[in-house]
């Protein structure tokens, strides 16, 4: 399976560069952790009132992160022209949209990971137990958000505005997604347990999958000199 | 050699006298010959704009991913030129359907606008197609433009169905279709008037629809060929 392999070279090749510069994850993490603070001081809760907006407040900030992100993402192809070089080679596309995408997952887990927990702190809530549930869904969700994203990203790559432009064109598309993921939180943060939420998470599952589909299908033309 | 620049045909000119025809047609059978409804008095009258408005819409945003599809697979300028000419005819129709919604939703539901179903998606189509054309605008090589507007257009349309059943779990409110009625043929249940102005309304709209949208692809052309003449003059 050369594409996995190619895959793979690529996202190393990301990641080494992330853990040189560490540029996206650092900005992403301050951004998130500093929404939260924004999110307690605008609204000033009661717990009871927090654990019904925790979801919709999570996921506002990590759609704002995950842009932030995604803004970055084509960044370092950008200079000196190394996105010609990288399309030169004899690279499958569809590697370079799920090496770029499995990029932007990463870096939102590791911010998700450290912001979920800093959420429950921060707003005194003590459904801890509650959490790995929490994280599936986010986990759905996001992978779904960065699939997308990356897509968007690639095609406003030489628009002027770009990082204005997409979210403008990436949010109206991801309504599915953000409805499903804060319906299903809630549902678990209410029940303790996914009953209500199957129909959302088959939804979620299924965005995913057809969007991964067309990405890998048509990231040929998504992204030509 | 670039052929120089046509002025429009006067074929088109015929569809266009054609469309005002048959709107004013259907204007005429909407407010005068059809009846008022039981319930809802005059104001359902807009109706008869209103569901046609939507229909040639949700046309337009169908022209658009095939003009897409076709454009990526073929690499032709007229079939960008056809998707670019639809979504922006759509956002318009998409538009002007949401207003009339608004001025039939004050008397009828009491508010300008309120979160249901229907109305949401509506809106969300606005936006995306909205974000369509914003796209082309911000890009200044035409070939990348088309591309990106391209793979904007066959995915938006296939997210169209996940947006519809996302946001009906989420809330429903609207009108339960009283013409396409799973229990009943349209004429047992509505006045053989009514559905005679929305069929003269629907296909006058259609006519503009395709008018507009000739005239719109025309000038799409034009630019193209103006383009190709300044690139030739400048060598």
């Amino acid at each position: 399976m050369a594409i996995l392999k190619h895959t793979g070279l690529l996202l190393w090749k990301d990641l080494l560069l992330e853990l040189r510069r560490r540029d996206s994850l650092m900005t992403m993490f301050f951004f998130g952790t500093l929404l939260l603070f924004v999110f307690h001081f605008s609204f000033d809760l009661a717990p009871d009132a927090v654990a019904a907006l925790a979801p919709a407040l999570l996921w506002l900030a990590f759609l704002f992160t995950g842009t932030l992100g995604l803004a970055q993402l084509f960044h370092s192809e950008r200079e000196n022209h190394c996105l010609d070089a990288l399309l030169l080679s004899p690279l499958d596309r569809g590697a370079l949209f799920l090496a770029k995408t499995g990029f932007n997952l990463l870096l939102m887990i590791l911010v998700e990971i450290v912001v979920i927990p800093l959420f429950w702190i921060l707003f005194n809530l003590s459904s801890w137990n509650l959490l790995p549930r929490l994280f599936l869904v986010t986990l759905l969700g996001t992978i779904g958000f960065c699939i997308l994203g990356t897509i968007m990203s690639a095609i406003t790559l030489r628009a002027r505005a770009r990082e204005l432009l997409l979210p403008l064109v990436l949010f109206p598309l991801m309504i599915p997604v953000i409805l499903a993921t804060i319906r299903c939180m809630e549902s678990v943060l209410r029940t303790g347990a996914f009953d209500d939420a199957a129909p959302w998470l088959r939804l979620l599952l299924g965005f995913d999958v057809i969007f991964l589909t067309v990405g890998v299908l048509i990231f040929d033309w998504v992204i030509e000199s | 050699m670039a052929q120089p620049v046509q002025p429009i045909k006067k074929r088109k000119g015929i569809l266009g006298a054609l469309a005002f025809v048959a709107v004013a047609v259907g204007l005429y059978w909407s407010l005068i010959v059809a009846p008022p409804d039981a319930y809802q008095g005059e104001v359902q009258r807009i109706m008869y704009l209103h569901l046609p408005s939507i229909l040639t819409a949700y046309l337009s945003y169908f022209l658009v991913f095939i003009g897409s599809g076709m454009y990526l697979w073929k690499r032709e300028k007229r079939d960008d030129i056809l998707a670019h000419s639809a979504a922006e005819i759509g956002v318009l129709f998409t538009a002007l359907t949401i207003m009339e919604g608004s001025i039939w939703g004050k008397p009828t539901w009491g508010v300008w606008w309120t979160w249901d179903a229907r109305l949401t998606l509506t809106a969300i189509l606005l936006l995306i197609y909205a974000g369509y054309m914003m796209l082309r605008s911000l890009m200044e090589d035409e070939d990348r433009a088309a591309r990106a507007a391209a793979v904007l257009g066959i995915i938006g349309f296939l997210d169209i169905p996940l947006i519809h059943m996302s946001v009906y779990w989420w809330r429903t409110l609207h009108q339960p279709p009283s013409i396409l009625r799973p229990d009943k043929l349209p004429w047992e249940n509505v006045h053989p008037a009514m559905l005679t102005a929305l069929t003269i309304s629907f296909v006058g709209f259609l006519l503009l629809y395709f008018y507009l949208l000739s005239l719109r692809y025309r000038l799409g052309e034009m630019r193209a060929e103006i383009r190709a003449l300044r690139l030739q003059r400048e060598g």
